[in-house]
């Protein structure tokens, strides 16, 4: 690991970077001296939340800077052989910055739904970047093509070669973007947040993909994330950005191991981590003092502590066997097309959600554990099976529930929302966006209105003055706080938290986990907290489910689950969490295998088949697992933790 | 400043920027300037920087202005005839007379029959100097056909007469007539699109929301209605008003059945629009407080897409003046003596018109303005729609 080349080089080296955006009055700007380097052959990674400028010195080495964007410094990029060039100096779009973007210096972005055309087949766009580059015939360029398709771990790639974008999933379309910029044999790749937009399994092969061929092929890695996990488990150097700024950057070893400036120590204690640590409370950048929801308590909102005393406690909400089928959309001219079976996004699911509790619900994209969340708010009706909300006196069913019945259960249940952005009105105040459900429910005078509105604001650490506001005038964390007191306003008792910090930064992701269990506890509610984040999960769950396929196949207290998971996708799951603590680093090998791969080594308990019926089977201490009727729950060896 | 490099290839230190970190400082400060200000004046901010845009809307309020003040600044009425002065060519406006300072005059005017070719000769006759007078009594009037008036923005001298743009075969001032044309030609236009608007937002935001039958029931309706050739279909509807109504009741009849057939574009862009938006949270949060169908559409709906659609209704508008254009001038839709610029060119057309008294042809000039003005201002407003992106 630790030769160095023969000629101490640098294969990419940014000195003093800067660039900046004219604005109305004065510039915006968005890098400021900036430098780092990759050498050859290893990992530099580029960290910082959004807004730091990360993403910009990535585009701006490459000279894809927007065009009305102001830049300085030199970016010298130097491949041996004497051949140093300074990316700077070539002129924006001419011939040599143009065989060396593509040609020398791969790039993959986060988005991997719209980084190829949906118009042209894979292996037909990969070959493109190659002839563009690379003086080969049709036929030779498709072999190259399929050898690297072969690479990255497709296992038919001649099949690959001839697909559509939207016939791969998301993970293996970031596979073949991988393919595409490495086919001309760069060597330097800059990975955009590469992994963001992916779950923690396949995450963790992408990661292992590209630690592989910087090996292989000697590939200089620029990455540039915002998740302290990849960077811990992949990178050799790291430099950390903010506002624009480098604040420290060092060996990975070092900078984990002795974080110094104020910035980056915050932004490592925001972190959640599995196991112990990750129970004690988070030390979010700006906290949000409790006050405001003790007020909000006082003024109604608090609903009765549920008794902690011995017996089972009364379950708020019950499920059996529900079921919701999506059914592709109707075609009246199809009659001659096959049915498409359709798949269960949630399959036979019986559940009871505790009074007080915060159940946990993981799972990938596609388990179905949103569409349980929306069914348990009746945003959407089962088609199958009864959710059962214990009313105090009276019980509502949820499938059921019609006009007043209705009304009553919209002012229990609330949700909130994964995107800050697309979940508040862009037309209305903030003042009217909280007061709408009021509004609807008729509840209170206008003076009454004005002054829940005020606690609530108050409870989420904003001042009065936000009432007047228009939501494009906060940040992200700052909208998904309203999004929350907009959920309280009604002063529900059971709240669905879906993926509600996944679409923010670390250190304000602390602030709202915080917020919401302080709520919690102030005002005895009940969460279902959805996430694709186990390490999020494992801070604020009591008992956490796991869900796969529409089904769910794990639930136990978080204790268990983290310690001792028993259904190996579970295992799985908490194998690929990448943790921030370079010590701990992911099981590449693990890794490399695909999941449906994976699958068919599950022991056979485990592994669902048409004609071997499987349903939860209690483990004892309130963990249950999915597995074979034909299977003794007894007959499953307890073993420790997966790591 | 390379602070954290070491030379090439050399083993990287530990480096601190002794930067300093102020964890209350919340991101996005840049917007907070702008945080009470309403989508309106967002909006109104942007469309501010879309000069011709802003030119032509500039433009088109000062047009409409005038319309309500019609009478006062055209010197004759729509009705007043000189029957010595037909076909006469415009006038033009000195202020010299053989070098020396007069202020705004025209020439009088001799006519002449040309017996050989059969048509009216007038030439000015440089002894008469008709002096131009300013916010002077002249025609009486009846203003919005109520208050006698007889103030004027501009009238010819005492006995004089002031055709600045000529006359017609009977003698009636064409400037005149433009203006008191633009009255119809403009209010028609607006007036139609204002019927297709709420026709379009009322079927479209119902589809777009709702889906389902009634979506497909208006998708199929909207393609019979597109599909049919709009001139025929035009004539069809103008034929059913029927001859004995009042000049003022075809009008409004007019007017009905051009909103009737444009609002099919209207619907769909709101259809589209409400289809994108409904998949919003915001719209499933409102849901989940229990809110109903119509404050869904028009709480939460309905003010994300108004501004596109006032965008789509300022450019629908030329199309509305151009088809009662089309109508009128096809014979089918207002009659004399309702004057529009449909009917000015009614008068218009025949060859030996263009060739001999091309003055005629004058209100194609202000109706090519208009629609120039209300695309550029459309285009402006569509830009400016969205100023969240």
């Amino acid at each position: 690991m630790d030769i160095l080349p023969t000629a101490p080089r640098d294969l990419l080296r940014v000195e003093g970077l800067s660039v900046s955006f004219p604005l109305h009055r004065g510039e915006l700007r968005a890098v400021d001296a900036a430098s780092m380097r990759v050498l050859p052959g290893r990992i530099t990674a580029l960290v910082g939340e959004s807004g730091s400028g990360k993403s910009m010195t990535g585009l701006t080495i490459m000279g894809l800077q927007p065009a009305h964007a102001r830049v300085g410094g030199r970016v010298i990029f130097d491949r041996g052989e004497g051949a140093a060039v300074d990316l700077m100096t070539l002129p924006r779009d001419g011939r040599q910055i143009r065989a060396i973007r593509g040609g020398q210096i791969g790039m993959i972005f986060q988005e991997p739904m719209t980084s190829f055309s949906p118009l042209h087949t894979i292996g037909n766009q990969i070959s493109e970047a190659l002839r563009l580059h690379l003086p080969v015939s049709a036929a030779e360029a498709r072999a190259r093509c399929e050898v690297m398709l072969g690479r990255v771990g497709f296992p038919d790639p001649g099949r690959v070669y001839s697909m559509y974008p939207f016939e791969l999933s998301g993970g293996m379309r970031q596979r073949a973007m991988i393919a595409m910029a490495v086919i001309c044999g760069p060597s330097l790749l800059i990975a955009d947040e590469p992994t963001t937009a992916l779950d923690v399994t396949i995450q963790a092969q992408i990661l292992a993909l590209i630690r592989d061929l910087q090996q292989e092929l000697g590939l200089g890695v620029l990455m540039i994330t915002h998740d302290l996990g990849v960077v811990a488990n992949i990178a050799d150097e790291v430099v950390v950005m903010y506002h624009g700024r480098v604040v420290e950057a060092g060996a990975t070893e070092t900078i984990f191991r002795d974080p110094t400036h104020p910035y980056l120590r915050g932004l490592i204690a925001a972190v959640p981590g599995l196991g112990e640590r990750g129970r004690t409370r988070l030390r979010p950048l700006r906290e949000i003092p409790a006050d405001g929801i003790r007020d909000l308590a006082r003024m109604g909102l608090q609903h009765a502590a549920p008794r902690r005393a011995a017996g089972p406690s009364r379950a708020l909400i019950s499920l059996r066997d529900v079921t919701k089928t999506f059914l592709p959309r109707h075609q009246s001219w199809g009659l001659l097309a096959p049915k498409p079976v359709p798949m269960p996004a949630v399959d036979h699911v019986s559940l009871d959600i505790l009074r007080g509790e915060c159940l946990g619900l993981v799972g990938e994209s596609g388990s179905g554990k949103s569409t349980l969340g929306k069914l348990l708010v009746r945003a959407i009706k089962p088609d199958r099976g009864s959710i059962i909300l214990d009313d105090g006196p009276s019980v509502i069913d949820l499938a059921e529930a019609s006009g007043a019945e209705l009304a009553t259960l919209r002012s229990r249940v609330q949700m909130i929302f994964q995107d800050p952005v697309s979940s508040l009105s862009p037309r209305m105040t903030v003042g009217n966006i909280l007061s709408e459900p009021l509004d609807i429910h008729r509840r209170g005078s206008a003076a009454e209105r004005r002054r829940l509105v005020a606690a609530l604001l108050q409870a989420i650490g904003m001042g009065e003055g936000a009432a007047t506001r228009f939501p494009h005038s906060f940040s992200g964390g700052q909208r998904q706080r309203i999004g929350i007191a907009r959920a309280l306003a009604l002063a529900p008792e059971f709240i669905v938290c879906d993926e509600v910090v996944s679409a923010l930064d670390v250190s304000v992701q602390a602030q709202i986990l915080n917020l919401l269990k302080d709520l919690q506890r102030e005002l005895n509610l009940t969460y279902l907290f959805i996430s694709h984040d186990l390490a999020v999960v494992n801070y604020m769950a009591d008992r956490i489910a796991v869900m796969w396929r529409g089904r769910l196949v794990e639930i136990a207290p978080r204790d268990i689950i983290m310690q001792a998971p028993i259904h190996p996708y579970t295992r799985s799951l908490l194998a690929a969490v990448p943790v921030p603590d370079p010590a701990r680093r992911l099981d590449i090998a693990a890794a490399r295998m695909p999941a449906e791969k994976a699958e068919l080594l599950w022991p056979e308990a485990f592994r669902e088949a048409p004609g071997a019926p499987a349903e939860l089977q209690d483990m004892g201490q309130g963990h249950r697992v999915r597995m074979r009727t034909s299977c003794r729950a007894s007959a499953i060896p307890r073993t420790g933790a997966a790591r | 400043m390379n602070g954290p490099l070491p030379p090439p290839g050399r083993e990287l230190g530990h480096y601190v920027s002794d930067i300093p970190f102020d964890p209350k400082a919340e991101p996005g400060g840049a917007y907070l300037g702008m945080g009470s200000a309403s989508q309106f004046r967002l909006t109104w901010l942007k469309f501010r920087r879309h000069r011709l845009a802003l030119i032509s809307g500039v433009f088109l309020l000062v047009i409409y202005g005038s319309l309500l003040i019609t009478e006062f600044l055209a010197p004759y009425r729509l009705d007043s005839r000189n029957l010595d002065f037909i076909y006469a060519p415009p006038q033009r406006v000195h202020l010299f007379h053989e070098g020396q300072w007069v202020g705004p005059f025209v020439y009088g005017q001799t006519m002449r029959l040309d017996l050989d070719q059969l048509r009216r000769v007038y030439s000015d006759d440089p002894q008469d100097i008709q002096k131009l007078r300013f916010f002077c009594r002249g025609e009486e009037y009846r203003f919005w056909k109520l208050l006698p008036a007889d103030l004027h923005l501009f009238c010819p001298a005492e006995g004089g007469r002031l055709n600045l743009l000529g006359t017609d075969r009977l003698g009636r001032d064409v400037l005149s007539r433009i203006l008191h044309g633009a009255r119809i030609s403009l209010t028609i236009g607006l007036l139609g699109t204002m019927v297709s608007f709420v026709l379009g937002i009322v079927i479209g935001g119902i589809a777009g929301y709702r889906g389902g039958w009634f979506d497909h029931a208006m998708q199929r309706m909207i393609e019979v209605i597109q599909s049919i050739p709009s001139i025929p279909l035009w004539m069809t509807l103008a034929a059913i008003i029927p001859m004995s109504w009042s000049p003022l009741l075809v009008y409004l009849g007019i007017t009905v059945i051009l909103g009737m057939l444009d609002w099919t574009g209207q619907a769909r862009a709101v259809r589209s629009k409400l289809f994108a938006l409904r998949e919003e949270d915001y719209v499933l949060a409102a849901e989940l407080m229990g809110a109903k169908t119509p404050r869904i559409i028009g709480r939460h709906l309905l003010p994300g897409v108004l501004s596109h659609l006032i965008a789509s209704a300022s450019l629908s508008v030329p199309a509305m003046i151009l088809g009662e254009t089309a109508l009128t001038f096809l014979g089918l839709g207002l009659r004399p003596p309702v004057t529009s610029w449909g009917i000015l060119l009614t008068e218009a057309r025949g060859i030996n018109i263009v060739a001999l008294y091309p003055w005629l042809l004058w209100p194609m000039l202000p109706i090519i303005l208009v629609i120039l003005a209300f695309n550029f201002l459309g285009d402006g407003l569509r830009d400016a729609a969205d100023p969240y992106h």
